[in-house]
């Protein structure tokens, strides 16, 4: 079977503007890569084409997942097969607690696939224990989605919604970014628990530090639209030292 | 067992099909001749055998209203009304003077009630509400009488009422809304045919909730129903209203009053779910709703809370207030408006102060899709007299699409220098951003929708009993089908 995550010389155009140029990128079941570059470089312009987000153009390649080709699927299609987004910046819901946006959630995928819903008491059980084994607090659930939340309680609260929602492919765009130690730790945590053979992730991030608490199968450089170097985790200590630089560089040829 | 579900039933059904309400009940009905007149107003007295004075009563109404123009200051839009070229009573044609009993109720009216969700035998009924329903201009059951007379509250059809009660009527009608209060109210003065009446004795607490369900049935007839609330010292009742009407090409006139009266330390909660057709996708037929509602705290330390969720009708007119003259009392307004396709909605409140420390606190959510057009109308008057008045107003507009439109019209008028009137108003839009955040966690774009508006009516809906808002969440996601994508 071929990797989880396939995506071949993928050309992405955002408003007239190409942004990724021929990136290719394999992803096997069971792993868990991590994609670094320098600001600008189109890491969340890969995320959201993953995802399904209106605007990115697939004017060439493609992005297959499980073997299928994602192009066709509407956002709420790819969720309910396996795809998570954790976004760089999550989005406020006014009025809409976490809890009821959750079960919505939980629920719509469960529908999608076939599988019976779980009424409010099978939820807040299933709720409950994920709070628990993250450290989140339970107050966490009644608030509104993100409304008012901190930088911190936002990445958080993206990791609260991968564990209920428990995705084939998550791809994690800076959870770490701006984070404290604690904080770091419940995202590294909240990754090293989805970690089984036939779950893969994706995390995107700017530093080595998460990286050393998840430690990735493989570390991908992104400049320029496309992968410029791939390796082991020891690629995010030596960018670490040397920071983008090199591939800075590039732009200039 | 949670209360109001009966309308709560009436909205349940909606999840699967857009206006499930359209259907027509076939059954002969006895209507006056067409158009108006003095002699119709008479026609309508007489077919309630009412007394002399509300027959006079109604024609001193008529004649004032054929000398009042139409009013222009609200921002709906429509041709001018044909008043000859409408009925304005029509009745299910019964034997003798309407049923006695259950039994007696056509069969056919029995059956679009179940239709309908509406609970109108009482073995069948949900304990812990009573139902009066409306149908065209009679009432046609009203449940659970027995059970409330046991306590002293009254509750039934206004045209028994007047032949039951009325010493209670004859002090009460029209003491809130006078008959030449306004064009629409003046109509309904002349010729109101229906409409449910209820008093609470001093020191009740009401024991079940109290609904009225109206429907329109018959073809080219207005509805002018007239309810009369009387909550006497230390009482309080929740009350709520349901309606719907067949689907019809052309327009029909719906100009209802309500009037509420709180005495001492009495409250009154009364909600309204507003679903009549709306008319189709490209604007042609729907209700006509310009309704009169207002309620008098004439006690000291009363209360009277509106409630209103407004997802139907073509155009809504309508300015549920509060008149606050015993000290301490206290006026609410809770609204949820929605206007899609070619719907349009004028809509907000008054609040009067008069007595000393009056307070009033206003919420309203509006939320305009297509080509919809609402505007929030809201006035807050504060008398030289009403020492420490206070008014919060909160005004919400949220726009889906860009062919919508939303305004704010807050009219503040004090006399007192010391009232403390706040007012704050937003209009937001639903942003790309959230609808795709919805959507990468599965939820669909409708459902995503639907998410979002729920969320910013929450404060309205909160004020609901709870089973009946969670129904209303769903007939707020069904408003808006196909307002997006
Ligand atoms: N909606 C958009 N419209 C136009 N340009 C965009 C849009 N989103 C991102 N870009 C541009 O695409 C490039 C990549 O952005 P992004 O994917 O956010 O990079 P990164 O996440 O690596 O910092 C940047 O030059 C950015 O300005
Ligand atoms: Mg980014």
């Amino acid at each position: 079977m071929g990797p989880m995550l396939d995506i071949k010389n993928l050309h992405v155009t955002v408003g007239e503007k190409e942004i990724l140029k021929g990136l290719d990128l394999a992803l096997p079941a069971g792993e868990v890569h991590a994609i670094m570059g320098p600001n600008g470089s189109g890491k969340s312009t890969l995320s959201y084409v993953i995802a399904g987000r209106e605007g990115y153009e697939i004017t060439k390649g493609q992005i297959l997942f499980r073997g299928e080709d994602l192009a066709p699927m509407q956002p709420e299609e790819r969720a309910a097969k396996g795809v998570f987004l954790a976004f760089q910046y999550p989005v406020e819901i006014p009025g809409v607690t976490n809890t009821t946006f959750l079960k919505e959630a939980l629920n719509a995928i469960r529908r999608s696939r076939g599988e019976s819903e779980l009424d409010a008491m099978q939820f807040v059980k299933l709720l409950r224990r994920q709070t628990k084994e993250l450290g989140i607090p339970d107050d966490m659930l009644k608030r509104s989605v993100n409304a008012g939340f901190s930088g911190g309680e936002k990445k958080r609260n993206e990791i609260l919604q991968m564990a209920v929602l428990q995705p084939l492919l998550a791809v994690l765009d800076e959870t770490d970014s701006g984070l404290d130690i604690d904080a770091l730790k419940i995202v590294a945590a909240g990754v090293n628990r989805l970690r089984s053979p036939e779950r893969s992730t994706l995390v995107i991030t700017h530093y080595q530090r998460l990286l050393s608490y998840i430690e990735p199968d493989r570390v991908h450089v992104l400049a320029h639209g496309r992968i410029q170097r791939s390796g082991g985790k020891e690629l995010a200590a030596e960018l670490e030292r040397t920071g983008y630089a090199e591939f800075k560089a590039v732009a200039a040829e | 067992m949670a209360a109001t579900a009966q309308t709560a039933l009436q909205v349940r059904e909606l999840a699967e099909d857009r206006y499930k309400y359209g259907f027509v009940t076939d059954i002969e009905s006895e209507r006056a001749p067409k158009g108006l007149s003095e002699d119709i107003v008479r026609f309508i007295s007489a077919k309630k055998e009412e007394p002399q004075w509300l027959l006079e009563w109604r024609l001193k109404a008529f004649r004032h209203w054929l000398t009042m123009p139409e009013p222009q200051w609200s921002s709906v839009r429509f041709p001018a009304l044909d008043y000859q070229d409408a009925y304005y009573y029509s009745a299910p044609k019964a034997k003798g003077d309407g049923p006695k009993s259950l039994d007696e109720i056509d069969p056919e009216l029995l059956k679009t009630y179940e239709k309908l969700g509406i609970p109108i035998r009482e073995q069948e009924a949900l304990a812990g509400i009573a139902v009066d329903a409306v149908f065209d201009s009679v009432s046609v059951a009203t449940t659970f009488k027995a059970k409330l007379h046991e306590v002293g509250v009254i509750f039934c059809p206004i045209s028994e009422a007047v032949r039951n009660h009325p010493a209670l009527v004859q002090k009460y009608l029209g003491s809130v809304v006078p008959y030449a209060d306004n064009k629409h109210a003046t109509l309904n003065s002349a010729v109101f045919t229906d409409g449910s009446f209820v008093y609470v004795p001093p020191g009740v607490r009401c024991p079940m909730e109290l609904s009225t369900y109206f429907r329109i049935n018959a073809e080219n007839t207005g509805q002018f129903e007239r309810t009369l609330i009387i909550a006497d010292k230390g009482s309080y009742v929740s009350y709520l209203e349901g309606c719907t009407a067949p689907k019809r090409d052309v327009n029909q006139l719906h100009a209802a009053v309500v009037e509420l009266v709180a005495l001492d330390d009495a409250e009154i909660k009364y909600s309204t779910v507003q679903n009549w057709y709306p008319g189709d996708a490209e604007g042609r037929g729907g209700i006509y709703n310009f309704v009169t509602k207002r309620g008098a705290c004439r006690g000291v330390n009363s209360k009277i809370s509106w409630t209103q969720v407004e997802t139907g009708s073509a155009i809504t007119w309508k300015y549920p207030s509060c008149i606050l003259q015993g000290d301490n009392s206290v006026g609410e307004f809770y609204s949820i408006a929605i206007t899609n396709n070619h719907q349009q909605a004028d809509t907000g409140t008054k609040m009067i102060h008069i007595g000393r420390n009056t307070r009033s606190r206003i919420i309203s959510k509006g939320i305009s899709a297509g080509h919809g057009m609402q505007t929030y109308r809201g006035l807050v008057r504060v008398t030289a007299k009403a020492e420490g008045a206070r008014n919060h107003t909160q005004c919400d507009s949220l726009l889906i699409g860009s062919k919508c439109a939303a305004h704010t019209v807050p009219y503040i008028e004090s006399k007192n220098p010391k009232a403390i009137l706040e007012h704050e108003a937003t209009t937001s839009k639903i942003s790309e951003d959230q609808l795709f955040y919805l959507r990468q966690r599965g939820i669909s774009v409708e459902n995503a929708v639907a998410l979002v508006v729920n969320g910013f009516c929450r404060e309205v809906l909160q004020q609901l009993p709870m089973e009946f808002a969670v129904e209303a969440q769903k007939l707020v996601a069904i408003s808006l089908e196909g307002s997006v994508g």
